[in-house]
């Protein structure tokens, strides 16, 4: 708890030197327009898979062309084109394998659906399981006294 | 009671096995490029060490083999005497190849070019790797075959042989003239592999 405002400081500072390493695309905007971008830019790039790595995205990767992609986002929001559009260029050349997300379409709405039935199969068999360990089946006498042997043993 | 466990046990575990098996069998660097059977995206590169651009445009009616290359990829070593092979097989007879230099210096690449014994065909530089990007790419080498149309007819990652490229050019020479000029990839062959 003590700790959040020193991790919000370093998200911070992390934020602050990631954008402080884009070069401006273009031509110089103004400054607001140049944070918005690269806002922008970074927020996509992150949901974009790099292409040379394994499991990294766009955003995250040091790779040469990770960067050069990372300018084609830029140049593409830019020059007025929707997150959709230049997610849909991206689609276009490298196919759907390089969104990090999969659309919830199709075969991949397994990926969304199964998680959720094996989490609630997980929760209904605990609960049932749980339920036959504790009743105690109808009838039956209460357990003797585990000490009745050693009583009689004692005697 | 013992039936019914071993059922849910294999229940469970055979989908499990077989999403194993499918994805520890698959290279997980290997990308299915939407690109084959899709009209080529068009380039305008500057020629290595020369005066002047090659463009797709120009190549219309003419098989263009697009080579990407770089000079600290290994694996172009072994195919580079095969394509400058197959280059030479061709000249004249309708095909064009072209090797990008790509994510590297033009003075690495002549280098290279120089010690590798030259090359029978031209290099092209891609500045910041918008070509490479238009086309896919995500390592070296990779290959790809236009038809005369300007389609893609195939994408090789990893390094290409000249019986691999004989047995995709020789086709399209055979068909080109009787086949008549289509602009845009027919719906059949827009779907990925």
């Amino acid at each position: 708890m003590s700790r959040l405002p020193l991790v919000l400081l370093l998200a911070a500072a992390a934020a602050g030197g990631l954008s402080a390493q884009q070069p401006a695309p273009g031509q110089a905007p103004s400054m607001v327009e140049e944070t918005q971008l690269e806002r922008d830019t970074r927020a996509l790039a992150a949901e974009l898979r790099c292409v040379v790595c394994q499991g990294l995205s766009l955003q995250d990767s040091p790779s040469p062309l990770a960067q050069e992609m990372r300018a084609v986002i830029a140049e593409q929001l830019a020059a007025g084109r929707s997150r959709e559009e230049v997610k849909a260029y991206f689609v276009e050349k490298y196919g759907e394998w390089v969104l990090l997300e999969p659309t919830a379409s199709g075969f991949n709405l397994i990926v969304y659906v199964v998680p959720v039935l094996l989490l609630l199969g997980g929760a209904a068999f605990v609960f049932f399981t749980a339920r036959k360990w504790t009743r105690r089946p109808p009838g039956a006498s209460p357990p003797a006294s585990v000490h009745t042997g050693e009583d009689a043993a004692l005697r | 009671m013992n039936w019914s466990r071993s059922l849910i046990a294999i229940a469970i575990c055979v989908p499990i096995v077989f999403l194993l098996a499918f994805g520890l069998t698959r290279d997980p660097g290997e990308i299915p490029s939407p690109l084959p059977g899709k009209p080529a995206p068009a380039f305008a590169l500057q020629v290595m060490d020369e005066e002047g651009v090659v463009s797709l445009e120009e190549h219309r009616g003419k098989v263009v083999v697009l080579n990407f290359w770089a000079s600290w990829c290994l694996q172009c070593r072994d195919e580079h005497t095969d394509l400058s092979l197959a280059a030479n097989m061709y000249r004249g007879r309708g095909v064009e190849f072209y090797g990008v230099l790509y994510n590297d210096t033009p003075e690495n690449g002549r280098r290279w070019l120089t010690a590798m014994g030259g090359q029978s065909y031209p290099a092209l530089l891609d500045q910041g790797s918008r070509t490479a990007i238009e086309y896919g790419l995500y390592g070296v080498p990779e290959t790809f075959i236009i038809d005369q149309q300007g389609k893609v007819v195939h994408k090789k990652i990893g390094p290409t042989t000249v019986a691999e490229l004989v047995s995709f050019i020789d086709p399209l020479l055979e068909r080109a003239p009787t086949e008549p000029m289509i602009p845009t990839a027919s719906p059949q062959e827009t779907g990925t592999p």
